[in-house]
């Protein structure tokens, strides 16, 4: 689950890393008015759950209320990749004597969590690891020890962070290893983690990713949720068990099984067509979550064309079947339908379907080539 | 031959009396699996399937020699059941739960690193040596005993898929594993690789990866280095939008990482023969054989 700067910010801060506290926005007069009340020149930052702000024009300096308005105008509504400006943050300018990277993650190769810091501070770090991968240092927590503090600063002496300020990074770096662990993050990011004019570290941007499966636990994290950011069939496809990810181009798709859904949008475009979606029912799908499925694809208004491709392992294909029909009950069906079926009870299933005269294709080239074709017909 | 599982194992189930579990027990016994016990805290004395219950893994142990262990208990408690095999001493431990935290997993792979059991999994379909054990959730019919081929992959209805394709191809497997969807997990490739390698029934091996993480990467310069025997590969995601989980919690490309292309790239250069759709899976194995 993404979350905003200013909610990862004010995680931040409840383990004590130092943070440019800012007053959050959803108006130019609310703008105006939280520079009124900060008394000095702001920044004007969007809060949208992508990266880039900067680039695509989402941050913005003013030295005083009016002109932070009128900033303000010109980032509200702004399209960051994909995402719509609704809430800004306002915070104090600060001046920055030097910036750094610091980043906590999942590391899947080391098995573990890994601490990374670089002297590019301000830059994404993907842009860092592609151009100059030398300047990123890493240590690997151990999973029960945690990070210790000679990890810590032994990374701040790798950045040539001068001997007195070496301590106050090592415990930024401690703390937010803290917030990720206790948080269930799968990142926690400070960039950058700047000395501002007094000497002093201070996180001016911060970034936190929680991990789905830790929610459980988290159940105050609920309410950072923000539905503005979301898709929001995806929300209701959660809510079903489903797993669905909406794309761009115009074939539905319902399938079973992760890897088979990937592999069923590869073959579509194989074919030449362009996937509107990726969709999981899950295992063991029941009729009723078949049914929920379809209409979700349905309820794309560019999906022109439907394929469903099951491979019954524990999912039955007579359940998948009854699921289909139970769904035309409620939906009228008014773009062409490939069903590919196959695997537990296929016979059954098949039958189901013909009596209710739908005809099914033994293959997934089959039917990923008739899907296609009848989505061509249709544009 | 095989590997992992065969008709020696006396597998225990933990979570037995639950839905899953149950169901599954079900039809572990019905292919011909030798499931002596199961394991459900306060539940012993109990059958399920003809099975006893018992309420530890330790007296279930002691009761039936078990060997390998399977899981279906909730991902909140999946970890404990987890410990709990692995400080029982099975060899073998497979977790077929899904979504546990990733942090938890983190703890979970540095125990079992440190002891002498083997973890497969979480989130995984299980393991079937046709013919012999089915030890998961994967239909058992689609299987075709007798080798040559030995199948690894991190999905489970595409194996399905290819193993289905495989036995219409006539090839018969020697072991197909489904190592799990997570981004951490016990048995990664490059372990399951070696396992093949070293198996002298298996003559050729099918790997199947999809989007995120390096661990396809990994396997292909341990293909180049250490396996002599031919490997046909696929790779799901390829239309896979970079930041969006694709149904498994370890299906994501991040930060420009983890894309099919960089791995089929990997692959084709490792000597792997990468293809473009599930069932040229099979068509490549045959021709390989031949």
């Amino acid at each position: 689950m993404n979350i905003h700067e200013y909610q990862a910010a004010k995680i931040f801060a409840s383990h004590g890393i130092p943070i440019n506290a800012g007053i959050v926005c959803t108006s130019p007069d609310e703008v105006a008015k939280a520079a009124q009340e900060l008394g000095q020149a702001v920044v004007i930052k969007a809060q949208v759950h992508s990266g880039g702000r900067g680039k695509a024009g989402g941050v913005k300096v003013a030295r005083d209320p009016e002109q932070a308005r009128s900033a303000s105008e010109q980032i509200f509504g702004l399209d960051i990749r994909g995402h719509i400006v609704h809430k800004v943050l306002v915070a104090p300018a600060v001046d920055i004597k030097r910036e750094i990277y610091l980043g906590v993650t999942i590391d899947r190769a080391a098995r573990g969590v890994t601490i990374m810091a670089s002297s590019e501070g301000g830059v994404e770090i993907e842009e860092v690891a592609a151009t100059a991968p030398e300047k990123i240092h890493r240590e690997v927590a151990d999973p029960l020890l945690g990070l210790h503090p000679y990890q810590a600063r032994r990374l701040a002496f790798d950045l040539g962070i001068e001997p007195p300020l070496v301590n106050g990074f090592a415990r930024v770096a401690q703390q937010l290893y803290t917030a990720f662990i206790q948080s269930d993050a799968s990142l926690a990011e400070i960039n950058p983690l700047a000395i501002v004019g007094d000497g002093s570290w201070q996180a001016l941007d911060s970034k936190m990713v929680i991990d789905n499966n830790g929610l459980y636990r988290h159940k105050d994290f609920e309410e950072l949720r923000d539905p503005e950011e979301e898709v929001a069939t995806e929300i209701e496809a959660r809510a079903s068990g489903i797993s669905f990810v909406k794309l761009d181009g115009d074939i539905g798709c319902v399938v079973n099984g992760a890897g088979l859904s990937m592999a069923t949008m590869d073959a579509i475009k194989l074919y030449g067509g362009e996937p509107a979606n990726f969709l999981d029912v899950g295992g063991g799908a029941s009729a009723s979550q078949v049914a929920k499925a379809l209409e979700i694809v349905l309820s794309d208004k560019n999906v022109r064309a439907i394929l469903i491709n099951i491979f019954g392992g524990i999912t039955r294909g007579d359940e998948v079947a009854h699921g289909l029909l139970e769904a035309f009950n409620t939906i009228k069906l008014e773009v062409p339908l490939v069903v590919r079926l196959v695997g537990t009870n296929q016979k059954e299933g098949r039958e189901i379907l013909a009596e209710a005269g739908i005809t099914t294709v033994d293959t997934m080239n089959e039917a990923a080539e008739r899907v296609v074709a009848a989505a061509k017909q249709a544009a | 031959m095989s590997i992992l599982v065969n008709s020696e194992t006396r597998l225990i189930v933990q979570g037995i009396t639950g839905r899953e579990g149950s169901f599954h027990t079900g039809q572990m016994v019905e292919y011909g699996t030798k499931v002596v016990g199961g394991v459900t805290p306060g539940g012993a004395g109990k059958e399920v399937h003809g099975v006893p219950v018992f309420n530890t893994v330790r007296d279930a142990v002691a009761a039936t020699r078990a060997n390998t262990s399977i899981i279906y208990v909730p991902a909140p408690f999946a970890p404990d059941a987890i410990y709990e095999a692995v400080d029982a001493g099975i060899p073998l431990v497979i977790c077929i739960t899904e979504n546990i935290p990733t942090l938890e997993m983190t703890k979970v792979y540095q125990h079992v690193k440190q002891s002498s059991s083997r973890l497969i999994g979480p989130n995984c379909p299980g393991l079937i040596t046709p013919g012999e054990a089915k030890v998961g959730i994967m239909p058992g019919f689609i299987n075709k005993p007798g080798g040559p081929v030995g199948l690894v992959s991190r999905s489970g209805t595409l194996t399905y898929e290819v193993v289905n394709a495989l036995t219409e191809a006539g090839l018969g497997q020697t072991t197909a594993v489904g190592i799990g969807g997570d981004p951490i997990i016990g048995t990664s490739f490059v372990d399951v690789l070696e396992l093949f390698q070293n198996d002298a029934a298996t003559e050729a091996i099918v790997m199947i990866g999809e989007i995120g993480g390096t661990d396809e990467e990994v396997a292909a310069q341990y293909i180049a280095e250490h396996v002599t025997k031919p490997v046909v590969g696929f790779i799901a995601g390829r239309t896979a939008p970079p930041g969006k989980q694709m149904g498994h919690a370890g299906a994501i490309i991040s930060g420009g990482r983890g894309t099919a292309a960089e791995k089929m790239t990997a692959l084709t250069a490792a000597g792997v023969q990468v293809a473009d759709r599930p069932a040229q899976v099979a068509e490549l194995m045959a021709a390989v054989l031949n």
